[in-house]
C-alpha cells in the first residue's frame, strides 16, 4: 500500500468570492494520497471537506497551488472517468428504477447492452441488494438508496470513489452495517476511497489514514496514519489501539478549534 | 361517497341562486308580454313599471313568476331551457346538421387540437433555446410574456386580416391564436421543469462527463414532465378560448364561436348559454384527458404523484 501517489495537493488554496467578501476554503493543504488508501475527511461544517473532495473531482478549481490526480489534472482525470462520486443525498432518479439509475452512468459512458446488465447484477451484488433492481427508489428506504447510488458509483471502472457524508442522513444502526459493508467492499475492489465525516468513530474504523479538518481558514490540522489491522470487525471499536487513535482525532479537532 | 354528497349540494344550491336569478332578470320582459296578451298586471303599463324593482314587481305580479322560466328569448334562460337545448342540439339532431352542436364542436375543437399541438411545440422548442442560451433567455421570454399582455380579442382580427391577405383562410388562422394562447404556459411550465434538477445532480452527470446532450435527454427532458402536463392542462383550455374567439371576428358560419355570435345577433339567449356550456363542457374533457394521460405516463415513468 501507499506507494503509489494516487492524489497529490501542494499548497492547495481556494478562495470563494462571496457578497459578504471572499471566503478561504481551503488554505495551504498539502496531502498525499497513496493507491488503495482510505481516508477520511473530518472535522467541523465550514472546514473545506466537500470543497476539498469537489477540487479532487474537478467540480471546484483551486485558485492556488496544484493538484494532481492519477498523475494529470482533475480535469483530465475527469475525462478518463476516473471518480465515482456519492453525495450525501442518494440522488437516484424517482423514475428509473434501481437497476436503470445504475446504468445512468454506464449508458453515458457507451457500455453494451449485455455489459450493463452483468456490471448491474454485480454491483447491487456488492452492496447487498439482489432481487431489488426492478423497484423504483421511493420503494426502499434510505440507507438502500444510498446503497444503491453507491453501487452506481462502483457500477464503472472509476478506481477512487469520493463519497461526501454518504452516510449522514442515517441513524446509526444502519449506518454500522453499511460502514461494515464499505470495508468490505473496499477490501474486495481495492479502490482509492475519499470520506467526508463528522463522526469520529467512523472516520477511525473505516480509515488508513485520516485527515483532520479546521475552519477558517479551512485548513488541514493532522493527518494520521491509522495503526489498526485491515482486518476490522465491528467490535474493533473497543480495542485500545481504536481509542488511542480516537483520541488523537478528538484532540486534533479540538486544537483547530481553539485556533480561533 | 362524502365527498359527492358535497358536490351535489354545490351544485344544488347553484342550479338554485341561478333559478332565482332568473326572476329579476326576466320579470319586466314576461310582464310586457303578459299585459300584451290582456293580463293584468299591476302596475300597469311598461312605462310605470321601468322604474321599479324587480323585485317589487316580482312579489306584485306572483302569478308570473313560472314564465320567467319559461321565456323564450329570456334575458337570462333558466337552467332547464339550456339544459333542453343542449340535448336538442347534441342528442336529437344528425351531427351533419347546422344545427347541431356535435358538428360546431368538431369545428372548434379540430381548430383548438391543431392550435394547441403547434403551441405545444413551439413552446417545448422556446423553453429548449432559453434553458440552453443565456441570449434566447435574454432575449425570448420578456417577448413572450408582452405577447400575453396584449387582448387576444384586439388582436385576433388583425391576425385574420394579415392571413387573408396572403391568402390563408379556415382553420389555419384560428388555430394560430389558438397556439398563440397556448404557446405561452408551456414554455414557463417547460423551462421551469427542465431547470428543475438541483445542482447536486447536474454535478452528478459531470462526474461522468456527461455531454450537453445526455443531460438533456437523461436528466432534464424526464424531470420536466411533471411541470410539462400541468401546463399543458392550462394551454388547451387557452387553445380552446384562442379557437373560439377566432371564429368571433370573421362571422365565422360554423363552430362554437358562431354559435355565439349568431345567437346575440337574434337574441337567442338560449342558444348563447348552451354554446357556451357545450364548450365549458368540451373544455373540462379535454382537461380531463390530459389528466388522465398525465396520471397513466407518470405512472409508467415510476413518478405516480
Ligand atoms: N460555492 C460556494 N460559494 C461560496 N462559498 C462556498 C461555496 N461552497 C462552500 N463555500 C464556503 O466554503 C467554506 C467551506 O465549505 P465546505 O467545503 O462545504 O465545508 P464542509 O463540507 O467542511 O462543511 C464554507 O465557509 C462555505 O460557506
Ligand atoms: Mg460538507
Amino acid at each position: 500500500m501507499n506507494t503509489e501517489a494516487v492524489i497529490e495537493a501542494r499548497d492547495l488554496n481556494l478562495t470563494f468570492q462571496t457578497n459578504d467578501g471572499p471566503v478561504q476554503a481551503l488554505k495551504d493543504v498539502n496531502l498525499t494520497i497513496g493507491k488503495g488508501d482510505f481516508v477520511s475527511f473530518i472535522g467541523p461544517s465550514g472546514c473545506g471537506k466537500t470543497t476539498f473532495l469537489r477540487v479532487m473531482a474537478a467540480l471546484e478549481h483551486p485558485t492556488g497551488g496544484s493538484i494532481t490526480v492519477n498523475g494529470m489534472s482533475p480535469d483530465e482525470a475527469r475525462r478518463n472517468r476516473a471518480y465515482g462520486y456519492v453525495f450525501q443525498a442518494a440522488g437516484l432518479y424517482p423514475w428509473r428504477t434501481i437497476a436503470r439509475n445504475i446504468k445512468l452512468p454506464l449508458e453515458i459512458m457507451g457500455y453494451s447492452k449485455a455489459d450493463q446488465e452483468e456490471r448491474v447484477n454485480r454491483v447491487l451484488q456488492l452492496v447487498d441488494l439482489e432481487g431489488f433492481g426492478s423497484k423504483y427508489p421511493w420503494q426502499l428506504s434510505g440507507g438502500m438508496q444510498q446503497r444503491a447510488s453507491i453501487a452506481r458509483a462502483l457500477a464503472f471502472d472509476a478506481d477512487i470513489l469520493l463519497m461526501d457524508e454518504p452516510f449522514g442522513a442515517l441513524d446509526e444502526i444502519v449506518r454500522d452495517h453499511l460502514n461494515e459493508q464499505l470495508l468490505k467492499l473496499w477490501a474486495r475492489t481495492n479502490k482509492t476511497i475519499g470520506f467526508v465525516t463528522h463522526s469520529i468513530p467512523e472516520a477511525v474504523y473505516l480509515s488508513t489514514k485520516i485527515v483532520v479538518m479546521s475552519p477558517r481558514p479551512g485548513r488541514i490540522t493532522d493527518v494520521i496514519d491509522s495503526p489498526l489491522p485491515a482486518e476490522r470487525p465491528l467490535d474493533i471499536r473497543d480495542t485500545p489501539e481504536f481509542l488511542e487513535v480516537a483520541h488523537r482525532v478528538r484532540e486534533g479537532l479540538r486544537a483547530g478549534h481553539s485556533y480561533d | 361517497m362524502r365527498s359527492v354528497l358535497a358536490v351535489l349540494t354545490v351544485v344544488a344550491a347553484i342550479v338554485a341562486i341561478w333559478y332565482a336569478a332568473c326572476l329579476p332578470m326576466n320579470i319586466k320582459g314576461v310582464l310586457t308580454e303578459a299585459e300584451r296578451a290582456g293580463a293584468v298586471v299591476s302596475p300597469e303599463g311598461a312605462a310605470a313599471r321601468r322604474a321599479m324593482s324587480p323585485w317589487a314587481l316580482v312579489a306584485r305580479n306572483g302569478f308570473a313568476i313560472p314564465a320567467t322560466w319559461e321565456q323564450e328569448r329570456p334575458r337570462l334562460p333558466a337552467p332547464h331551457q339550456v339544459a333542453v337545448e343542449l340535448w336538442q342540439t347534441t342528442v336529437n339532431k344528425k351531427i351533419t346538421s347546422k344545427r347541431s352542436l356535435v358538428y360546431h364542436g368538431w369545428v372548434t375543437l379540430s381548430a383548438t387540437l391543431l392550435g394547441f399541438a403547434i403551441g405545444t411545440g413551439l413552446g417545448i422548442l422556446l423553453a429548449v433555446g432559453i434553458v440552453h442560451s443565456r441570449v434566447m433567455d435574454m432575449s425570448v421570454m420578456p417577448w413572450a410574456i408582452v405577447s400575453q399582455t396584449i387582448p387576444i380579442i384586439a388582436l385576433a382580427p388583425m391576425i385574420i386580416v394579415v392571413l387573408y391577405s396572403v391568402g390563408v383562410q379556415g382553420i389555419i388562422p384560428k388555430a394560430v391564436i389558438s397556439a398563440y394562447l397556448s404557446f405561452f404556459p408551456v414554455v414557463v411550465g417547460m423551462v421551469k421543469g427542465l431547470r428543475s434538477p438541483g445542482p447536486m445532480q447536474l454535478d452528478l452527470l459531470k462526474t461522468y462527463f456527461a455531454s450537453g446532450g445526455q443531460v438533456f435527454w437523461k436528466l432534464r427532458l424526464p424531470a420536466s414532465m411533471p411541470y410539462l402536463f400541468a401546463s399543458l392542462k392550462i394551454g388547451i383550455a387557452a387553445s380552446l378560448v384562442g379557437a373560439i374567439v377566432g371564429e368571433l371576428p370573421t362571422g365565422a358560419v360554423a363552430g362554437l364561436g358562431a354559435r355565439l355570435l349568431a345567437g346575440s345577433y337574434y337574441g337567442q339567449t338560449v342558444q348563447i348559454w348552451a354554446a357556451l356550456f357545450a364548450a365549458a363542457i368540451l373544455a373540462a374533457c379535454l382537461v380531463g384527458l390530459l389528466g388522465l394521460i398525465e396520471r397513466v405516463t407518470l405512472k409508467r415513468m415510476g413518478m405516480a404523484a
